[in-house]
């Protein structure tokens, strides 16, 4: 049976979600146009999320894709937490002690982010006073810690990375009294998740990544074709760097066992990550915290398996590599992807159809009669083909889903092909996983009459 | 490139007689690009100065030098015909739906006709004819309606089978047509070409042409135009004449005191290709496929083929000079469905090779009528604009007109459908016209029926009402930028159905509005008549009351607290305006007239009424939101609100008081329904709106009281004969025509404008009569519903055409409303028109070619007023609007 295209088009579209900034927020004209994010599940369910928030107290927006393994538990954890770390550690002392007296004093508290969410993007209720009392507790240091230094950017990011990974462990480890939170903090603990973020100030573009999402500058080159770089560099075995990284940390001794089958111990793909205790913590905290731990903690294979030649932990990271980048007006846009996006299509390809789409199909080379022989039919052929091949684009109202369209349904021409769209859509949940991964996508535009205006003003 | 088309398009043959300009044009022609000195210095004045030298221009220089003015300057910031004049397509096709723009166009026609041997300058003419082709049966029925008022006209025409289309032009695919319109007189000219023939002529009767001079601004004192600031410096004059297609609305805002010309350019694409194998006859008819949005003439053995699609590419709106018209670039894939329209329709030029694809810019206006006579800001300002693609039909009957216009004041044609004082100020946004254009430009092509409105630039102007009325199922109008109820959609209706309720039959919304008229029959409704244009007009002395008395043909010196209805009569003893008009006090009047006066009414006050600081006339229309309560019961409803006597013997007919309604103080209500039926007009400032339409729905609950809209209002008024103005009655329209000599007080002490005229009409009699005539043989339900514009014959003899039309649901017949003339039957010569001519004859009305018999009459039905009212509470007659 086949799917109509209207019901791929429901299914495609149903996480897609759009944010426009508006034209003049009341602050300073941003270099970000918008956003449009999707995802799409292979897993159920599925383990992708995703991020966008406005920092309201200091100038900035970040945007970050998460991907999840053995559950969506850190995934999840990552996607509402992370943000507030980060725009911590990027807050000046006044407004670190403004905000903790107000939390003394019982009074409203400074909003720190404006989050752009997609009605299915939740927060946990349950957890937030825990997550809060953690971040407190950070901001708290932050505060005794004053080094009265202006905060760097890149630190920022690292901090709050590391910081947040760390208080996951914490969390597991002291448990809670709430049987229900006790489990939920040991799940998003034993799970793991990757996280590739976007940190955008005016031209100053900074990428935080753990892991091997990527994030990929769209360049158009004078002549209006598009190209791909990357900002970010992936964190697993096909990484020469990473795996020297790795071993540098362990003993010679190790060195065979340490990445397996390209994977770290035999077992991870990523080789840096959130969560995933099981990598970071030594042998005895692993059987201690399981052993106290509920049922349904003790009953899981995964949980209770040590894995192989594990001498030296940690072994896994979650601190990021930041790249920094000056926009240019000739970068427009950014594509922040779970590697279920990069395992189909080449960033040359996303760099293109990304461009094309967002630019309308004018890129297309106009036809010209010139002084060639043309008849009426001939061209008529051709208009009926061109039609053909820029219709896809008309479908879609949002630069990610276009995206996800050409990821599951590009035929070797690299076109989109609607039959084997609707296959790859209608495939059982437990086949979807083998043909594909969880896919999510954000696009974010940016507007090259400011990031030109900025230049010019240097 | 460009100017190989030039010359491939016009074949210019330049033989102008007048020796001055021949130099100066022939020496440019060589060196296109360079500024030369120009030879000749422009005149430091003149009477008239014309800006532009396309289509418009000339044709404007042309007739005024014809009507005997001479004093006549005609600048051109480029050459002469080089503009869309130049580009254009050169049909020209009398198959108009307007009946004022089908004169233009039959006059162009024969114009051009008689040009070359007029001029000498060769013109291209050639009588080819022009097939409309249908593809669905409601396309065939608007082209039989076209027929049918081309047919009146003397126009030759006929609707022929898918067989004789194939006759007439071997190469077109007849296999989904279901027939066809055949207009054989149409012609195809270079356009360029009749444009420097009309050029010529206008030059030898001693027009000065300047090409390559550019107007920068005109200046205004004193609310007249003085002069013309251009480049090459300054002409002082009585008269400008802005014909600068795609750039008249920017020409129009460069002055300090801005003009508004609503227009707006598209781009516009067509196709030219080398001859056939067998070159096509130059005398082969031009087809319109307006199923497939193309149209396809015959050229230079090849074809030209272009048309209006669906998704037109408005350009020009940041304004002109972003780039040359030289500059734009042909764009395949925007052509590519109406490439495949024309192959569909023509399949065998599949082999043919292209030349080229011409991207040439059109103006378009926001409701597709060009754009001519005076700016109601600046006398002596006039404009000739807009020609939504049919620059070169209309060309030389829209400049017949405004010639007239300037020479005489007035046209020898109503031409307000063409009025530039229909718009105002508020259809000048640039978002509005990029918006509008773009729905414009495919509606050319697109089907039209009965009552179809615009769907972009809505929500412009709206009542404070506006989101309580839709909650409860309105469904919308557009009227000068307001929005009216049509109808509501009761609570359980399928709504998407009555969206598509647009046919030419029976529509979807016939039971609701036969409800809502019900209501207004027997119990009470309430209409939001908000749109209304009301101007205040008060002095420190008797001011005011003089000058109306001397504008309006009514007594206005009645007792405080009186409504009365008048004309707006001009010299001629015609309608520019209709209205209701209440004496506030002594020296205070409140005026109502229809929506669309708005800018017409006030141009013409301020026109006429003496420059006296002591005379304040102020435009309130904004201040108060209007609800009609129409019925039996709107006298118990208001009543109850007010705890004040409102029966006749208290608030009699056409009275005006200012009275409190539920907490609500100082609203003015009055005795009038614009219906005929009895009830009340509620002037409520904007503030208490709100207010006063709760209390009055919660009060009416117990009398039945439900919402209603103009289609209930329409029907209404037209079953009880009430002719309105800018429908039924226009400025060729006296009071003497329509039936109401009692709204004219010739005696009445004193000079009103158009007196002389009435009492002219009075002795000798009139020339044509507003009638009121029943459907007899007509089923409601399987019969094509009329509109407006069907034919009225007497006797098997054309008299006339219908003006307006409805159901009328208390005689369960359709209406029509139409003027009767009387055409001697050999002569064709005008006769008068008296009672016994009308009462006379058998008549029927001609819808879409199909004739159904009407019964005439002068009078309304009196039956349907004395049904619960006294006589003398009646309205008697005729007053209303739209």
């Amino acid at each position: 049976f086949y799917l109509t295209p209207p019901q791929v088009n429901s299914i495609l579209k149903a996480n897609e979600y759009s944010f426009k900034v508006p034209e003049f927020d009341g602050k300073n004209v941003s270099s970000v146009l918008g956003f449009d994010s999707n995802q799409l599940p292979a897993n159920a369910p599925i383990e992708d999320r995703r991020s966008a928030a406005t920092c309201l107290q200091t100038r900035g927006m970040l945007l970050g894709v998460f991907d999840g393994h053995a559950g969506c538990a850190c995934a999840q954890a990552v996607s509402e937490r992370l943000f507030y770390y980060i725009a911590v550690s990027l807050l000046p002392h006044e407004t670190l002690l403004e905000i903790e007296n107000a939390v003394e004093s019982g009074r409203a508290l400074l909003p720190i982010l404006q989050w752009h969410k997609h009605p299915n993007d939740y927060f946990s209720k349950e957890a937030s006073k825990l997550y809060f009392n953690s971040l407190r507790t950070y901001w708290q240091e932050l505060i005794d810690l004053n080094s009265g230094e202006t905060t760097d950017v890149r630190e920022a990011l690292i901090n709050a990375f590391k910081r947040l990974d760390n208080d996951i462990s914490l969390e597991a480890q002291v448990g809670d009294p709430n049987s229900f939170l006790n489990y939920l903090v040991l799940r998003v603990a034993f799970s793991g998740a990757t996280a590739c973020v976007a940190h955008v100030d005016g031209v100053d573009l900074h990428i935080a990544n753990t892991g091997d999402s990527r994030a990929m500058l769209g360049v158009q080159e004078e002549d209006g074709s598009w190209s791909a770089v990357n900002l970010s560099y992936d964190h697993n075995a096909q990484n020469e760097r990473e795996v020297e990284r790795v071993k540098m940390e362990h003993p010679k001794s190790e060195e065979k066992s340490l990445v397996k089958q390209d994977r770290l111990l035999g077992l991870l793909m990523p080789f840096r990550a959130f969560g995933d205790v099981k990598f970071k913590w030594s042998i005895e905290l692993q059987k201690r915290v399981i052993e106290s731990g509920p049922d349904q903690l003790n009953d899981n294979e995964y949980t209770k398996f040590i894995p192989p030649n594990y001498y030296t932990p940690p072994y896994l990271t979650a601190e990021p590599e930041v790249i920094h980048h000056r926009l240019r007006p000739q970068d427009k846009f950014l594509v922040l992807a779970t590697d279920g996006l990069w395992e189909t299509m080449h960033r040359q390809d996303v760099a293109r159809i990304v461009g094309e789409y967002l630019t309308g199909v004018h890129h297309q080379q106009p036809i010209a009669v010139g002084g060639y022989k043309v008849t009426l039919g001939q061209m008529h052929g051709l208009l009926t083909e061109r039609r053909a091949r820029i219709s896809s684009v008309f479908e879609d109202q949002n630069a990610a889903t276009h995206l996800i369209r050409h990821a599951v349904g590009n035929n070797e021409f690299g076109t989109v092909d609607h039959e084997r769209l609707s296959k790859m859509l209608s495939l059982p949940e437990e086949l979807a996983r083998m043909y594909r991964d969880d896919i999510t996508i954000i696009v974010v535009q940016f507007n090259s009459h400011v990031i030109g205006a900025y230049q010019d003003e240097e | 490139a460009a100017g190989m088309f030039l010359r491939l398009l016009s074949d210019i043959q330049w033989r102008a007689a007048h020796p001055k300009w021949r130099r100066m044009t022939s020496s440019q022609r060589s060196t296109s690009t360079t500024a030369e000195p120009h030879p000749v210095s422009l005149p430091a004045q003149a009477q008239v100065v014309i800006c532009g030298g396309g289509i418009m221009g000339t044709s404007v220089a042309y007739h005024l030098s014809k009507m005997g003015w001479k004093d006549i300057v005609l600048l051109e910031q480029g050459r002469l015909a080089a503009g869309t004049t130049r580009f254009c397509a050169g049909i020209v096709s009398t198959a108009r739906p307007v009946s004022v723009e089908l004169k233009m166009a039959h006059y162009s026609n024969k114009l051009y006709q008689q040009l070359e041997q007029e001029t000498g300058v060769q013109t291209g003419y050639m009588k080819t004819g022009s097939i409309s082709l249908a593809q669905t049966q409601d396309r065939l029925i608007s082209l039989k309606r076209i027929a049918s008022s081309l047919n009146v006209m003397g126009i030759p025409c006929e609707i022929i089978s898918p067989k004789k289309v194939l006759q007439l032009h071997p190469l077109i695919n007849i296999h989904d047509l279901v027939g066809a319109m055949y207009v054989p007189e149409d012609a195809l000219v270079s356009s360029a070409n009749v444009s420097l023939a009309l050029a010529t002529a206008a030059s030898r009767n001693g027009v000065q042409i300047h090409e390559r001079t550019t107007v920068s601004h005109i200046t205004v004192q004193k609310g007249r135009v003085t002069g013309v600031e251009t480049d090459r410096g300054r002409i002082q004059c009585e008269y400008f004449v802005n014909c600068a297609g795609q750039w008249a609305y920017e020409l129009g805002h460069s002055g300090e005191e801005p003009v508004h010309i609503p227009l707006h350019a598209c781009e516009h694409f067509y196709l030219l290709t080398h001859p056939l194998k067998e070159p096509l006859s130059s005398s082969l008819p031009t087809v319109v496929d307006p199923d497939g949005r193309i149209y396809i003439r015959n050229w230079q053995g090849g074809i030209l083929s272009g048309g209006f699609e669906k998704n037109p590419k408005p350009l020009f709106t940041e304004g002109r000079n972003q780039l040359e018209i030289q500059n734009l670039q042909e764009d395949w894939d925007h052509f590519g469905p109406l490439l495949s329209a024309l192959l569909r329709r023509m399949p065998g030029l599949e082999a043919l090779q292209i030349m080229q694809l011409v991207n040439c810019p059109e103006s378009f206006t926001p409701d597709m009528r060009c754009i001519m006579g005076e700016s109601p800001t600046a006398r002596g300002y006039f404009v000739l604009a807009g020609m939504n693609s049919a620059g070169i039909s209309y060309g030389g009957g829209a400049g017949k007109y405004l010639a007239e216009w300037m020479v005489n004041g007035y046209p020898s044609a109503n031409v307000w459908p063409l009025d530039v004082k229909r718009f105002g100020t508020l259809q000048s946004s640039r978002t509005f016209l990029r918006h509008r254009v773009m729905e414009v430009m495919p509606l050319m092509y697109d089907l039209k029926v009965p009552r179809w409105d615009f769907q972009t630039g809505r929500q412009l102007r709206t009542s404070p009402l506006y989101d309580r009325l839709d909650a409860q199922g309105a469904r919308w109008m557009e009227k000068h930028g307001f929005e009216r109820v049509k109808y509501f959609v009761p609570p359980g209706k399928d709504l998407l159905d009555l969206d598509h309720s647009k046919t030419f039959y029976k529509p979807d919304w016939f039971d609701i509005v036969g409800s809502e008229v019900k209501c207004c029959k027997e119990a009470v409704c309430v209409i939001d008549m908000s749109s209304f244009t009301k101007f205040e007009i008060s002095s420190t002395g008797d001011q005011a009351l003089e000058s109306l008395q001397y504008l309006f043909s009514n007594d206005l010196d009645v007792p405080v607290g009186h409504v009365v209805h008048t004309g707006m009569l001009n010299e001629k003893g015609g309608y520019e305006n209709d209205c209701s008009i209440a004496r506030l006090s002594k020296r205070s009047f409140f005026m109502i007239s229809p929506t669309d006066q708005q800018v017409h009414c006030w141009s013409w006050l301020k026109n006429h009424l003496p420059d006296d600081s002591n005379l304040v006339m102020e435009d309130v229309t904004w201040k108060y939101t209007a609800l009609n309560l129409i019925g039996p019961r709107a006298v118990d409803v208001l009543s109850e609100l007010s705890y004040a006597p409102m029966t006749a013997e208290h608030f009699p007919s056409l009275f005006c008081k200012e009275m409190s309604v539920g907490y609500a103080n100082g609203i003015r209500v009055m005795s009038i329904t614009h219906t005929g039926e009895p009830g009340f007009v509620l002037y409520i400032p904007i503030e208490y709106a709100l207010h006063v339409y709760n209390e009055v729905m919660n009060m009416g609950q117990k009398y039945g009281i439900r919402n209603a809209g103009y289609y209930a209002l329409r029907s209404l008024r037209i079953e009880k004969f009430f002719a309105f103005w800018g429908q039924d009655l226009d400025a060729f329209t006296t009071p003497m025509e329509c039936g109401r000599e009692f709204q004219v007080k010739l005696e009445k002490g004193m000079q009103f404008l158009g007196q002389e005229a009435l009492l002219e009409q009075k002795q000798n009699g009139v020339y044509k009569r507003f009638t009121m005539f029943i459907l007899e043989d007509h089923d409601t339900d399987m019969d094509l519903w009329p509109w407006w514009g069907e034919p009225i014959f007497r006797n098997g003899r054309y008299v006339g055409k219908t003006t307006s039309s409805a159901y009328s649901y208390t005689l369960e017949r359709h209406v029509c409303l139409g003027f009767v003339h009387h055409f001697d039957e050999k002569t064709g010569e005008e006769l008068v028109v008296t009672t016994d001519f009308i009462n006379q004859g058998e008549y029927e009305i001609d819808i879409a070619g199909q004739r159904f018999q009407a019964k005439a009459k002068l009078y309304p039905f009196s039956s349907l007023f004395t049904q619960r009212r006294r006589k003398d509470e009646v309205e008697l007659s005729g007053y209303q609007r739209e």
